[in-house]
């Protein structure tokens, strides 16, 4: 049974159908979810965009993204298929610059941002009317508002261990890394949640519920706002920074004191 | 006694309190032995100094810090002025060690100052420690003292870590899972010897509290025990002292204590204190705020030991991953028993290297005078070596870092190091014993032949000579009073028996002192370049 839907519903994706007719399946559908989760309403905006808008994203799609993605998002052997990622997931990587892609590698790096922010939002609504997919977070849905002790824990739970427990970053295997979190916007939090790219697991609505992200982000948002109250914060890399400030700065410091005191007087 | 009070009258109160004393409990004659005890002057001296002084702030903030922490892992809601833990269930230990960051005045300073003051003196012992090698201070009549000065390194890693895992947050409770791993991969006793520690399964409710007492009682009473008897031989002994004119194995050259080394070294524990205060005034230790309440399911990114634990977490990473051996229903976790056997072998090669160069070389005579690191190049390289092996497991403990600070793969860092703890020390001992070598060579020819000033002088009858400057004489006895060993040949001994020890000995001799280069004996000096004629009468010491 379970085959056979899935079956049936990869036939449904099959990239040769009509944007147009994929965007009023997806109106029907969105509305079907909208009635269960309030996180799917945001997701009604920018699918319910403008004619003219998705089409100025396929124009912007085709000249940057399709070299890779395929001419219809159906994805290539270089890059994986668009269809069904939703407006999240392009307005993460493009608005981070991780898209367009400088180089191939473990990872893509984020960078400056080579569209402007209504070329991402044609190309986030291009791609959302492919297929059903997460949408942008409301400014709402990110506000620094939620539990902030909450925040803490969850965030030690399920993403210290690769982001470290101050959000300072962290090693993955074969060159691929968690980001430090130190300069990341709420809105690009929520979608990495929401989209996991690239190595982060996807932390969908049923695994972390729209409260407990907006508390993770209130938590994390607060560490941005509030430097550290011990004094340089050897950006909160743990005892490998202290044990190398301590052998090299205050050992160092404290070596010239000592040739200062043994040097004969003149 | 009418004499007596009126010098004490006359000299006023300082001289009145010294003579009070001089009479009760003669005060006067330990100052005088002990006022006249010579210390010979050089910076590398002094940094056995920054230990003790380090330790000493370790005793004021660690006795500050004792008036507010409480070691009990009972659990509590957090209710103090950090907002992001307000409300979040934890230990009192954490709790109270938030206080005093937050809460109790001056109580962050105090926390930074003692954990800064921590790191200084491990890494301030582990320097003297390399001093003491280099210089062959370790030899007879020291060979005791290294052994204390030794168990003093290792009291104080014990210290520190202790102190690490008390204020029961995410990073020390995950560090105590890391030691819980390596006493279960003890084979037949591990899980007993765990049980008996934590009271229990990790992580228990008793660990926080055992290992305070541990911390504030018995592991400082042995450092201070050691520190006693580490200073008591040093008075025994008499200093060292580097080698100059008047300098031999029987005297020492230097200042008394009293007046001048108790004002230097005064100044210099106020010195050693201040850079602490302004360390920890300004830079963030341990922000345990930032960590959270231990709790055994998250475990963070980037957790390290601090320093001097690394070695250790270097081993455990560096380990091959896929030695675990099953015979019947029993687990043998190599990859837990091998960095542990490891780190206990390296231990013990450190503490049994006095005796061990004693036995090589043979040498029973009592060595004052200091080596310099060039002039026993076998010693140095092994040392340079140990150096190697110790630093790759200690960078071990910083792959992660390392990958992400360089932009490498963490599996590339990682079996590059494997491959560099067997291959690196084996370079920087060549690379060390001929640099050792050279340096001696270039000091030989500078004996010989002066230093070049690089001013030409053309002689009558046409030929150009560059002129060399002689060496004074203190720099001359620096370049030649050092002990030139010879290879050892194996002797039979009184049955007429060459013994397998004896055997061992010279093949080790051998490796010792093979390559080497001699110091420029008198008569060498003689019949040098006649520009050296001029200062025939600089004194070169009779070499044996």
């Amino acid at each position: 049974m379970a085959s056979l839907n899935r079956k049936s519903m990869f036939s449904r994706r099959r990239p040769f159908a009509a944007a147009l007719v994929i965007a009023a399946g997806l109106l029907v559908t969105g509305g079907g979810y909208a009635a269960a989760t309030t996180a799917v309403k945001a997701q009604q905006d920018p699918t319910v965009a403008s004619q003219s808008q998705i089409d100025l994203g396929h124009k912007l799609f085709l000249a940057n993204c399709a070299s890779c993605h395929g001419k219809n998002a159906e994805g290539t052997k270089n890059a994986p298929t668009l269809i069904g990622v939703g407006a999240a997931s392009v307005d993460f990587q493009v608005s981070s610059g991780r898209m367009p892609a400088q180089a191939s590698g473990p990872q893509i790096q984020a960078k400056a941002a080579v569209f402007n922010d209504k070329e991402i939002a044609a190309m986030a609504a291009y791609v959302a009317s492919l297929a059903p997919g997460p949408a942008i977070p409301t400014d709402a849905m990110v506000a620094n508002n939620g539990d902030l002790t909450r925040g803490g824990q969850l965030f030690r739970t399920n993403c210290a261990m690769c982001h470290n427990a101050a959000g300072a970053g962290g090693a993955l295997t074969q060159g691929k890394y968690a980001p430090a979190l130190t300069d990341t916007g709420a809105k690009e939090m929520y979608e990495a949640m929401l989209t996991g790219p690239q190595n982060m697991p996807v932390f969908n609505d049923a695994n972390l519920s729209p409260k407990d992200k907006k508390d993770i982000i209130t938590y994390l948002v607060y560490l941005q706002q509030h430097p550290s109250v011990g004094g340089l914060s050897l950006d909160n890399l743990g005892p490998v920074a202290e044990g190398l400030f301590v052998w090299v700065a205050v050992l160092g410091g404290i070596i010239a004191i000592t040739v200062w005191l043994g040097a004969k007087s003149n | 006694m009418s004499n007596a009070t009126s010098t004490a009258q006359k000299g006023g109160f300082l001289a009145g309190t010294a003579n009070y004393l001089d009479e009760r409990v003669g005060v006067g004659g330990i100052l005088k032995e002990f006022g006249r005890k010579i210390f010979p002057d050089h910076w590398s001296f002094m940094l056995g100094e920054v230990a003790l002084y380090s330790f000493l702030v370790l005793l004021l903030s660690g006795t500050f810090l004792t008036f507010f922490f409480q070691p009990a892992m009972t659990n509590v809601i957090y209710d103090g002025v950090y907002g992001p833990l307000k409300g979040a269930e934890m230990s009192i230990a954490y709790k109270s060690a938030l206080d005093i960051s937050f809460e109790v005045r001056g109580g962050l300073l105090m926390r930074e100052l003692h954990h800064w003051a921590a790191l200084l003196f491990v890494a301030a012992a582990g320097l003297h420690m390399m001093r003491v090698f280099f210089t062959g201070a370790f030899r007879k009549p020291r060979e005791i003292n290294w052994v204390v000065g030794f168990a003093l390194f290792v009291l104080a890693m014990a210290g520190g870590f202790t102190g690490y895992s008390l204020p029961d947050d995410l990073l020390s409770g995950n560090g105590l899972r890391i030691i819980d791993g390596m006493i279960k991969g003890l084979p037949v006793i591990g899980a007993y010897v765990s049980s008996m520690l934590f009271g229990g399964e990790f992580p228990g409710h008793q660990i926080v509290a055992r290992l305070y007492g541990l911390h504030i009682l018995l592991i400082p009473a042995f450092i201070l025990i050691f520190i006693v008897i580490h200073l008591f031989m040093v008075v025994i002994h008499k200093h060292t002292h580097y080698s100059g004119p008047g300098r031999r194995d029987d005297n020492v050259v230097g200042y008394p204590l009293m007046p001048v080394y108790v004002a230097k070294a005064g100044g210099f524990f106020f010195l050693v204190f201040g850079v602490l205060m302004l360390v920890a005034a300004t830079v963030t230790i341990n922000p345990i705020w930032l960590y959270g309440g231990y709790d055994p399911s998250p475990v963070s990114a980037g957790t390290q030991p601090d320093w001097y634990i690394g070695w250790a977490d270097g081993a455990l990473r560096l380990a091959p991953s896929h030695l675990e051996v099953t015979t019947g229903n029993y687990t043998w976790s190599w990859n837990i028993l091998l960095p542990m056997i490891v780190l206990i072998l390296l231990l013990v090669l450190v503490a049994a290297y006095p005796f061990f160069e004693a036995w090589v070389t043979g040498d029973k005579r009592e060595h004052h005078v200091l080596d310099r690191p060039r002039n026993a190049p076998t010693r140095t390289a092994i040392g340079a070596a140990g150096m190697t092996f110790y630093a790759v497991l200690w960078a071990g403990a910083s792959t992660d870092l390392i990958a992400t600070h360089f932009a490498l793969s963490l599996n590339h860092v990682l079996t590059t190091m494997q491959i560099s703890l067997i291959v690196l020390p084996i370079i920087a001992f060549f690379i060390t014993k001929r640099v050792c070598l050279s340096l001696q060579r270039k000091d030989r020819e500078i004996v010989l032949h002066g230093r070049e000033t690089g001013r030409i002088v053309r002689l009558p009858h046409g030929e150009y000579l560059e002129i060399h400057e002689p060496l004074d004489e203190y720099e001359m006895y620096k370049l030649v009073d050092f002990i030139d060993h010879k290879p050892d040949v194996a002797r039979p001994n009184a049955q007429g028996k060459i013994t397998l020890g004896a055997r061992a000995r010279a093949a080790l001799s051998r490796f010792f002192f093979e390559d080497r280069v001699s110091p420029v004996s008198a008569s060498e000096l003689a019949s040098a370049h006649p520009e050296l004629d001029a200062v025939e009468h600089v004194e070169t010491k009779a070499l044996v």
